[in-house]
């Protein structure tokens, strides 16, 4: 364990699935989380968050936010979640929802790197600043939940399938503006996704889902240096060499 | 008579600003998914509306009165009993219309559900903050419903203040009973100016909740 990153050992029953993860993802960078619907993708992100308590550790950046003597609530851990559905707040207007994240994030984190202003700018969102909630479109309301989740200046974003109940135009609207979400924000993000095409423009490493598992990819395997190294391979090695190769994009000739 | 058009609005308002106060947090409590304990304390709490009104008022009196173990703490205060008075017929009140207040409450709170508290908490507010400033304006229908019609009852209860309260002019002797005495010495006349009163304001206040009901939620932005 490096301790620099988020380490999440959880097991536990969720309904009638038994959910078990084994994770280590990187202080940098996308880290896509995808799986069939039902997996245990939010129940697992739930448990991240501390919505959810399930047996096992979190950490993150080597602070502890739950073991068997600790679970940090929610609102104490530095994660920006977004949602899969609409979350903004009804009773507040578009700027309203982002003042309520701005005016609560933790100011022992320093000044905000990410100012009404910048939200504004890198979310295309001044021409709904002043609107109501109910005047959005789908990919609207999306986009200004995610400026709200960064608003609060986490040192983790999570994004919980945050196109996937959008229409096309409104899928293209908001995946293009999360480009530069990423491209722009220092800290590490998980998006959840069952869908594999989605993510391969944004993620810099994929964790798959499966019936409520997930681990941290194992390392690939170290192609051999020579001729006699590649001669002493089992069959069953070469073929996840291929694989590994194939994967990494390289096409056999 | 306008002694008791006062003292009437004076109890009603004083009993509907106690029942939110203590009804909120019960409701709200009441609202969350759990235990079975949940259930057994809203048939308590629903327990009024099914109890006839004498038969609160009778434990009341006996609760209130100078016998009372109960009242034995505010002895030392030079209070002997409430039964009488007009803070006895609050304690009624509030007793008598708590299903009124609760259930709306539980309803609004309910359709709230849990994802806004959610949301809130992830942006950092604490659970105060989060119910401060999110749930309570997303269930602010069921406060307007809940102040309106604990309101509306407190002002036609009938039989609790006639067993606890009497009828003393000025203390106890709300619009209801007056009504009552007044039929009872034949004055007619006075009986249906008060009677026209309160069919004129329950009028008002059914009218008041459906416009709640249906134009609340466009008002807001």
């Amino acid at each position: 364990m490096t301790g620099d990153g988020l380490e999440v050992s959880l097991e536990g029953r969720v309904g009638s699935l038994a959910l078990a993860a084994a994770i280590d993802i990187p202080a940098r960078g996308v880290t896509a989380l995808i799986g069939p619907s039902g997996c245990g993708k939010t129940s697992l992100l739930r448990c991240i968050a501390g919505f959810r308590r399930l047996a096992g550790r979190v950490a993150f950046r080597g602070e502890v936010w739950q073991d068997e003597a600790r679970f940090v609530p929610p609102h104490r851990r530095p994660i920006g979640y977004v949602f899969q559905e609409a979350s903004l707040f009804p009773h507040l207007s578009v700027r309203g929802n982002l003042a309520f994240a701005l005016k609560r994030a933790d100011p022992a984190a320093g000044p905000p790197s990410h100012g009404l202003d910048e939200l504004v700018e890198l979310l295309g969102l001044a021409p709904l600043l002043g609107r109501g909630v109910a005047q959005l479109s789908g990919g609207e309301r999306q986009r200004v939940a995610i400026a709200r989740a960064i608003a609060t200046q986490p040192r983790l974003l999570v994004m919980d399938e945050p196109v996937s109940s959008l229409d096309p135009d409104g899928k293209a609207e908001v995946l293009a503006r999360l480009e530069k979400v990423t491209a722009a924000l220092q800290a590490p993000m998980i998006y959840v996704s069952h869908d594999r095409a989605e993510v391969t423009r944004l993620a810099d490493r994929v964790l798959t889902m499966a019936a409520g598992q997930v681990r941290s990819a194992e390392p690939p395997p170290q192609p051999p240096r020579d001729a006699a190294a590649l001669d002493a391979l089992s069959t069953e090695e070469v073929r996840r060499l291929a694989l590994a190769a194939l994967k990494a994009g390289l096409r056999p000739d | 008579m306008w002694d008791a058009v006062w003292l009437t609005a004076k109890l009603a308002s004083v009993t509907t600003a106690i029942l939110i106060v203590l009804a909120t947090p019960l409701a709200w409590w009441l609202s969350r998914k759990g235990s079975w304990l949940r259930e057994v304390v809203a048939a308590i709490a629903a327990m009024p509306i099914v109890l006839p009104p004498t038969v609160l008022g009778f434990y009341l009196l006996v609760a209130l009165g100078p016998q009372s173990p109960l009242m034995a703490p505010l002895h030392p205060f030079g209070v002997r009993t409430l039964a009488f008075t007009f803070w006895g017929l609050v304690i009624g009140s509030v007793i008598y219309s708590l299903p009124f207040a609760v259930q709306p409450l539980r309803a609004a709170f309910e359709a709230v559900g849990a994802r806004p508290l959610e949301v809130a908490a992830s942006l950092r507010a604490s659970p105060l903050d989060a119910f401060l400033s999110v749930e309570l304006p997303l269930a602010q229908r069921g406060f307007f419903t809940a102040a309106i019609l604990v309101f509306a009852h407190t002002v036609g209860e009938f039989g609790v203040v006639l067993m606890i309260g009497g009828a003393i002019p000025k203390q106890t002797e709300v619009l209801s009973i007056k009504i009552y005495e007044f039929v009872d010495a034949s004055q007619y006349a006075s009986a249906h100016l008060i009677a026209a009163g309160m069919l004129v304001f329950a009028f008002v206040v059914v009218l008041a909740m459906l416009l709640v009901g249906r134009g609340l939620g466009r008002l807001q932005p």
